[in-house]
């Protein structure tokens, strides 16, 4: 991977050098395990090209960037203040909200790196959604139920996007290399909650009902103009629960919108 | 959303137009004789099976089985992912069939839905893609232990990594913005099961997006090209399948 290539030099150097110096310790480390799973769209690949030819973004793709990157300071802060939260998450599951934690850090610093001086401010965000999860950050549970609307609504909102990206295929690359790690955290939020994985028709299952507008739409069984439902040895469950459905910007707002400060 | 086919399965008929998946028009029709002939290969109920004639239910027919090309443009893409939904659909059916002792309710209760999934989306795909869909696929599972659940679940994983990181890479290749939604729509499903299949590796760890997948400086899934994809899942694959004609992502 070539880190010499101008990044985006011109808008945050300093990030810039602190991913490579990051990365450094952790390639040398995957050379070492023998292990390492090539990435050939990454990061580097993203760095390189992308951005460092073409400086400015169409407005559309900063659109599209600064919707993402709104839901992932939201995600961003949401966990570590819930890792900063003493007796909220049970040693047992510290490794797993660790995890996903460190990778909405990664996320937002990814996409602010991209859009530079274009990236928005973070809103003041509201976790208790005026009061409806008021003991979000001293209850797990209700912690967990918060997490698992955030990450099913952010899978959503991703798979929105990809169709506006088109025109740059690094960016949508990476749309949907965060896309995929946002439905890992999901499903394994889903499976500390007790609920399937994957989304079963329109269900919220066991969450209360203001997050019912995450899951709405989700029991479409019609793919481009097929109805799974009635191929063979197909039902209507499993249709729906082997496609992920998208949710608009509007959509998406509506529901984060309730986590944002006036 | 645009419709790109227009179903009408009224009396086992499923007529799909797909004249908007292409430049060129085509017009499929799928009597029930069509239904018919996928509940005989085994995609109606993969449990009635026998391990024999598990793979894809046809027949193991080693030397009439020459090379299968993917196609170019959107419709080789489109094959491209069928084939990898044909491997992974024919590996939890085997799964299912042979089960592992001491598989517990809830993982095959786990099992059962991914291999459903996979059902769901190789049948899609075999209905979108009608007569430019390339045969059924003959697989090749001789180096996993059935018996083992190490190396079921193993496998299970590597497939699901994989296939995530394959339609990740692929995205890019699709000129269709409706194609580019619907693969978005299977990839998160395909995550979510390797998440779980993770999971039932190592148990409410790190592991569900382990550094050793998820880049842990950036938060990226790997994003893979065809032409790394293909070698990979190859052993698995009895039929070569070539892909020298799909799409090259530019730059």
């Amino acid at each position: 991977m070539d880190y010499n290539k101008p990044l985006l030099e011109s808008v945050e150097p300093d990030y810039i050098n602190e991913m490579t110096a990051r990365r450094e310790p952790i390639e040398k480390a995957r050379n070492m395990a023998g292990a390492a799973a090539t990435t050939i769209i990454s990061f580097g690949a993203l760095a390189g090209t992308a951005f460092g030819q073409d400086k400015k973004l169409p407005g559309k793709i900063v659109d599209v960037l600064n919707f993402a990157l709104t839901l992932e300071y939201l995600e961003d802060e949401f966990y570590r203040t819930a890792l900063g939260s003493s007796r909220l998450i049970p040693s047992d599951t510290q490794d797993v909200f660790g995890q996903i934690s460190k990778h909405e850090v990664a996320h937002v610093a990814l996409l602010k790196s991209v859009l530079g001086s274009k990236a928005v401010a973070k809103p003041n965000f509201d976790f208790t959604a005026g009061g409806a999860f008021g003991d979000v950050f001293s209850n797990y549970q209700t912690f967990l139920a918060v997490s698992q609307a955030f990450e099913d609504t952010g899978v959503r909102a991703y798979k929105g996007q990809a169709g506006n990206l088109k025109s740059n295929d690094k960016i949508l690359t990476v749309a949907l290399q965060i896309h995929s790690v946002e439905a890992r955290h999901a499903a394994m939020v889903r499976r500390l909650r007790g609920e399937t994985p994957w989304i079963v028709g329109d269900s919220r299952g066991t969450l209360p009902a203001p997050t019912q507008p995450v899951y709405n739409g989700e029991g479409n069984t019609t793919q481009g103009g097929a109805n799974v439902a009635g191929l063979p040895g197909m039902s209507t469950r499993i249709a729906s629960q082997a496609f992920d459905e998208p949710l608009s910007k509007a959509e998406v707002l509506a529901i984060a919108g309730l986590f944002i400060r006036k | 959303m645009t419709k790109i086919f227009k179903s009408d399965d009224k009396e086992n008929n499923l007529e799909i137009n797909i004249e908007k998946l292409s430049s060129r028009r085509t017009f499929l029709k799928f009597s029930s004789a069509a239904a018919l002939t996928a509940v005989a290969f085994g995609a109606l109920n993969p449990e009635s099976l026998s391990a024999k004639t598990a793979f894809l239910g046809l027949p193991i027919d080693d030397d009439k089985s020459g090379a299968v090309d993917l196609g170019k443009g959107d419709f080789g893409v489109l094959n491209y992912a069928y084939a990898l939904e044909q491997l992974e659909s024919a590996f939890y059916t085997q799964v299912l069939n042979t089960r592992y002792s001491g598989m517990s309710s809830s993982e095959q209760a786990i099992l059962t839905d991914i291999r459903d999934n996979e059902i769901a989306h190789r049948e899609f795909f075999k209905v979108a893609l009608g007569k430019k869909a390339i045969p059924a696929l003959q697989v090749n599972f001789t180096t996993i232990n059935f018996n083992s659940r190490d190396s079921v679940l193993n496998t299970a994983r590597t497939f699901e990594d994989t296939g995530t990181s394959a339609y990740n890479g692929a995205g890019q290749l699709l000129k269709n913005p409706e194609f580019l939604l619907i693969a978005g729509k299977i990839v998160s499903v395909e995550a979510r099961h390797v998440a779980t299949i993770r999971d039932l590796l190592q148990p409410s760890s790190a592991y569900f997006s382990g550094d050793d997948v998820t880049d842990p400086a950036t938060g990226l899934d790997p994003a893979r090209l065809p032409a790394e994809v293909l070698p990979l899942v190859q052993p698995y694959i009895r039929t070569r399948v070539t892909g020298n004609k799909l799409p090259k992502p530019k730059n």
